[in-house]
C-alpha cells in the first residue's frame, strides 16, 4: 500500500513536470472538439437531419475517449522506460512486490485522463452543450468512459512491458489511437459501408460511447451497456494475465 | 550483528543457463564478510553471478547462500538486507537527488523522518548536497554514480553489490568513487563489486575472484594472484632503461643482494628492478585471454 502510494505519487510527479507532454494531454481533446464541431460538425449533423449542437452532443463521448486514448499511451512509453533500465532491476531486489510501480503509473494515467475528461466536458459546455442529465446518469457516463480509460491503460502499460524501446512501445499503441474513429463514436454506424459496419458496430467501443452518450444526454442506455462492460472487463483480465506472465520474466540483463 | 558469524556468500556447485548457454558451471565459492572484487572479461558471467545473488534471477542447481539466507527461497528475507547499484544508474531522472533518495527509503519502510536524516547524511558523504534539489537529468556521469550508490545505502544494507561501478566514468569520478567505496568498506558495509578493470580490483579489493568459463579459476588476494603466476624477477637494465637480463627470484634480501654484488663488480653502469608480474599477466595467463582495454569499453558505453 505505501509502495502503491508512493509510486502514484511519483507517477504524478513525472506527468505534472513534463510540461510538453501535460499541454498535450490537454490541446489534444480541446482541438478534437473544436475540429469536430465546427469543421465537421454542420455537414455530417445535416445528414442525419440536426445542427452543430445536435453533432456536439452526439461526438462528446468519442472525443473524451480519443483524448484519453493519447494521454494513456503515454504510459507505455513510461512502462517501457522503467522496464529498459536499471531502476525496475534495483525495486526487484527490494522486499516488496516491484509490480507496484506499473499500478502506480496506472493511477496517475486514471488522473492525468480524467483531467483531459474534464477539459473536454468543459469545453463542450462552453460550446452550448446542454444536458437534461441527472447527477446519476451523469457520473455513470464519467464511470462508463473512467473504464475505458483503465482498460488502454493497462493495454499501453502491457505494451510498454514487451516492447524493447520506449519509442516502439509508443509505436505500437498508434493502431489503437484510430479505434474510436472506426466506431460509432464520429457518425453513425448505419452510415458506413457494409464491410466496415461489421467490425463498427462490433468493436468494443461502440457499445461504450453508444451508452455513455446516452447517459450524457439524460437518456436510459439499452442493454448494450453491459456488452461494453464485458468488454472491457475481458481487457483488464487477459492485459493483467499477461503483466503476471511476462514482468517476472523480463529481467533487464 | 545478526549474521556475523555466517560467511558473506556460499555457493556450492551453482550452474546457470540460459537455453544452451551455459552461464555458470558448478560454480564454488565461499567469502568472508569484507570487499570482493568479481574480475573478468565482458560475458563472463559476472552479471549473471550478481543478479543470482542478489534475488533478481533464480538458478538452476547447487546451493547459494547470501548472509546464510537462500536468494530465491528466502527472496523478502533477504532483500531487506542487501542493495543492488546495477551497471544502469537506477536512480529516476526525473525526480531531484533528495526525492529518489526519500523515496527509496520509504520504500524500505523507514519513517519520514529516519529518511529525511540518513538522506541528508549520504548526500553529504558524497559531496551531492548543493546539488540535491536538482533534477537528476542535469547530473554528470560521475554524480548519477554517486546517487545512485547513496540511495543503496538508505537503509543501511549489510552487503551491496555493485556491478561495474565505474563502467563508463572519467578517470577523475572514478578516483573519486573509488575512494567513496573505500570509506564504505571501512564503515564495516560488505561489497561485492564486479569489474573488468585490474588496477579497481587491485586497489579496492581484499580479495579477488577471477570469473572465467564460468566458474572461478582463480581467488586470493592481489599478491598471492601475482605468486600464482610466477614469481617476482630481477630485471637488470642499462644506463637507457633497456632490460639487458632478466633473473628469477624469489625477492628476498638475500637474493637480491647477491645479484647486486655481482653486478656491481662487472657493470657499475647498470641498474636494476624487482620486478612482480602485473595483474594483467596473471589475468592472460589464467584465462588466456588479454582483458579489456578501458578505452574500448568507455566506446562502447558511449551513448550511440
Amino acid at each position: 500500500m505505501t509502495g502503491l502510494r508512493i509510486f502514484s505519487a511519483r507517477s504524478l510527479k513525472h506527468s505534472f513536470r513534463d510540461g510538453e507532454s501535460l499541454l498535450m494531454a490537454v490541446l489534444l481533446p480541446l482541438m478534437l472538439m473544436l475540429i469536430f464541431t465546427f469543421i465537421f460538425g454542420e455537414s455530417i449533423a445535416a445528414g442525419q437531419g440536426g445542427d452543430r449542437s445536435d453533432y456536439l452532443a452526439y461526438v462528446l463521448p468519442a472525443i473524451a475517449l480519443t483524448a484519453a486514448g493519447f494521454g494513456a499511451s503515454y504510459t507505455a512509453v513510461v512502462v517501457s522506460n522503467d522496464m529498459t533500465t536499471g531502476f525496475m532491476n534495483r525495486l526487484r531486489t527490494m522486499p516488496f512486490p516491484a509490480v507496484t510501480v506499473l499500478l502506480g503509473h496506472t493511477v496517475s494515467s486514471m488522473v492525468r485522463n480524467l483531467l483531459a475528461t474534464a477539459v473536454v466536458v468543459g469545453v463542450a459546455f462552453a460550446l452550448g452543450f446542454r444536458t437534461d442529465a441527472s447527477v446519476g446518469q451523469f457520473l455513470g457516463a464519467v464511470g462508463l468512459i473512467s473504464l475505458w480509460i483503465l482498460v488502454i491503460t493497462v493495454v499501453f502499460a502491457v505494451l510498454g512491458m514487451i516492447a524493447g524501446s520506449a519509442e516502439a512501445a509508443s509505436g505500437y499503441g498508434f493502431i489503437l489511437l484510430f479505434l474510436p474513429y472506426m466506431s460509432s463514436g464520429f457518425a453513425p454506424v448505419e452510415t458506413m459501408p457494409g464491410w466496415l459496419r461489421g467490425f463498427a458496430g462490433h468493436q468494443p467501443m461502440t457499445p461504450i460511447i453508444d451508452s455513455s452518450r446516452a447517459l450524457l444526454n439524460g437518456q436510459t442506455p439499452g442493454s448494450e451497456w453491459w456488452i461494453g462492460i464485458l468488454w472491457c472487463v475481458g481487457f483488464i483480465a487477459v492485459a493483467v494475465w499477461l503483466a503476471a506472465v511476462i514482468f517476472p520474466k523480463k529481467v533487464a540483463r | 550483528m545478526l549474521y556475523a558469524d555466517k560467511p558473506l556468500v556460499e555457493i556450492s556447485g551453482l550452474s546457470k543457463s540460459y537455453g544452451k548457454h551455459h552461464v555458470l558451471n558448478d560454480l564454488s565459492l565461499t567469502i568472508q564478510p569484507g570487499i570482493h572484487a568479481l574480475l573478468g572479461p565482458n560475458g563472463a558471467g559476472k552479471t549473471t553471478l550478481v543478479n543470482i545473488l542478489s534475488t533478481l534471477i533464480p538458478y538452476d542447481s547447487g546451493t547459494v547462500r547470501v548472509l546464510g539466507l537462500d536468494p530465491q527461497h528466502q527472496r523478502s528475507q533477504l532483500q531487506g538486507l542487501i542493495s543492488l547499484t546495477g551497471q544502469y544508474a537506477a536512480v529516476d531522472g526525473r525526480l531531484t537527488g533528495m526525492e529518489n533518495m526519500l523515496m527509496m527509503g520509504q520504500l524500505f519502510g523507514l519513517s519520514r523522518r529516519d529518511t529525511k536524516r540518513r538522506a541528508d547524511d549520504l548526500l553529504e558523504r558524497f559531496e551531492l548536497t548543493a546539488a540535491s534539489g536538482k533534477r537528476v537529468v542535469t547530473y554528470s556521469g560521475g554524480m548519477r554514480r554517486k546517487l545512485d550508490i547513496a540511495a543503496s545505502l538508505i537503509a543501511g544494507p549489510q552487503l551491496i553489490f555493485l556491478d561495474e561501478p565505474t563502467t563508463g566514468l572519467d578517470t577523475r569520478s572514478r578516483q573519486a568513487l573509488w575512494d567513496e567505496i573505500s570509506v564504505l568498506a571501512e564503515a564495516g558495509t560488505s561489497i561485492f563489486l564486479t569489474t573488468q578493470y585490474l588496477e579497481e580490483a587491485d586497489v579496492l579489493a581484499e580479495r579477488i575472484m577471477v570469473l572465467h568459463g564460468g566458474r572461478i579459476v582463480a581467488d586470493g588476494t592481489a599478491s598471492e594472484l601475482k605468486d600464482r603466476v610466477g614469481g617476482s624477477t630481477i630485471q637488470v637494465h642499462d644506463g637507457a632503461g633497456h632490460i639487458i637480463e632478466t633473473l628469477p627470484t624469489q625477492g628476498s634480501a638475500q637474493e637480491v643482494a647477491h645479484a647486486l654484488s655481482a653486478l656491481a663488480q662487472e657493470r657499475p653502469d647498470v641498474g636494476i628492478t624487482v620486478r612482480r608480474p602485473t595483474l594483467d599477466e596473471v589475468f592472460l595467463e589464467l584465462t588466456g585471454e588479454p582483458v579489456t582495454d578501458q578505452n574500448d569499453k568507455q566506446k562502447e558505453n558511449a551513448p550511440a
